[in-house]
């Protein structure tokens, strides 16, 4: 695969589709189990939207708005937790003294 | 309302710059022509729903693009189906 | 606070309670979820391409209406996206991909695989599709025509590859066994004696 330069665009991070710098790049084919980290994050979000607290696209838009440095460094279901975390305090569905308390005392 | 097989071009447009947005029409196609394949319906705008303000349905679309169009190194034989809604369609004079 | 710096597992550990305090989900709420989305398997997927392997009805219907069809054999699909069909012919092969995200057929396929949601297999599918199926194994003839579905919006995208040779016979259920998540994607097809 030839080396191209992309068209000079401002391309969000998240909007991979064809970017140059991934073509070269494998794919891992080999399956990776979900750990309860994962499920519990997916089964909050499912939640969440089930009741109207809070869209799936809102959950992509959170997601689009981490650093790209964040974005790339964290897993899939961590962006998910950060996003959902992050929407939920702006939109004051929950607000941060209390998440902050529950940080503080999480085992 | 867009027929199947109309060629359509999809704006060359970049809300990206101009402050918060969420897009679903990726950025390898703006600025590119296609035809309209399918009406797949009418769906909330996912670039309201992200922000949680209220939204408007509006037509989506399959649009198919020639895999030529889009990439200098493209193979040959290959294409691409992509949902895109309305007001990101230009139906071409 | 700075969400970035907060440990992810007791970032997780304080939403849960945060939410279950709220009585916004509730612990028992969340098992359950969790199992009923465990539930959802590529099998649910692989049983609907082998009854449109020998029934042309269900074929129409699942081409039609996926949601449907899921339905009539007993999958839930109440509240889930609207699935699309992908018909694999002699002459087109399709390639599902979500190169914005991640969306998947999740309903009739379960949880997506850990290459769909990768940032080499997002960006590669929609330019080097070919390239990307050579890493699955599978070279598809340059005389059949690849169709790459980038899942952008509110459907979700299945598909139903062609019933390989050598199953003349073969009941539902041995169909079935012979379908893999990756053929409902695109990236392979079905084989006997895989």
């Amino acid at each position: 695969m030839t080396d191209l330069a992309d068209k000079d665009v401002p391309r969000a991070m998240h909007d991979m589709g064809g970017v140059s710098r991934y073509m070269c790049e494998a794919i891992d084919t080999e399956p990776h189990e979900l750990t309860d980290f994962d499920r519990e994050v997916d089964a909050i979000r499912q939640i969440l939207g089930m009741k109207a607290v809070m869209s799936v696209d809102e959950l992509r838009r959170g997601i689009e708005a981490l650093p790209e440095a964040e974005y790339l460094r964290l897993s899939y279901y961590e962006r998910w937790l950060r996003s959902i975390t992050a929407t939920l305090l702006q939109k004051g569905t929950i607000d941060e003294t209390e998440l902050k308390a529950a940080v503080g005392s999480a085992p | 309302m867009i027929a199947p097989g109309t060629r359509v071009r999809v704006r060359d447009d970049w809300p990206e710059t101009r402050g918060p947005c969420h897009i679903r029409t990726p950025h390898y196609l703006r600025g590119t022509a296609g035809v309209v394949t399918r009406h797949l319906g009418d769906f909330p705008n996912p670039e309201d729903l992200a922000f949680a303000r209220p939204a408007l349905r509006l037509p989506l679309y399959h649009v198919r693009f020639e895999q030529s169009a889009l990439w200098p190194d493209s193979g040959r034989n290959e294409d691409i189906l992509v949902e895109i809604f309305e007001p990101w369609l230009e139906t071409e004079p | 606070m700075n969400l970035a710096e907060t440990d992810s597992g007791r970032l997780l550990a304080a939403l849960r309670s945060v939410l279950a305090a709220k009585g916004i989900a509730a612990p028992d709420e969340i098992a359950e979820r969790i199992a009923l989305t465990d539930a959802a398997t590529p099998a649910r997927g692989a049983a609907m391409v082998a009854k449109a392997w020998v029934d042309p009805a269900f074929r129409a219907l699942m081409l039609a209406d996926g949601a449907r069809a899921a339905e009539s054999l007993g999958i839930p699909m109440r509240g889930m996206p609207p699935l699309g069909v992908l018909e694999n012919t002699r002459e087109l092969h399709h390639l599902v991909v979500c190169t914005l995200c991640s969306c998947y057929p999740r309903a009739v396929l379960g949880y997506p695989p850990f290459w769909f949601k990768s940032t080499s297999f997002r960006a590669r599918a929609v330019r080097d599709p070919r390239g990307v199926l050579a890493e699955f194994g599978f070279v598809l003839p340059e005389t059949v025509k690849l169709r790459v579905v980038d899942s952008t919006a509110d459907y979700r995208w299945m598909v139903l590859p062609m019933r390989p040779e050598g199953t003349e016979g073969w009941s539902e259920e041995r169909l079935a066994s012979l379908v893999r998540e990756g053929d409902m994607i695109g990236v392979t097809v079905p084989q006997v004696g895989v």
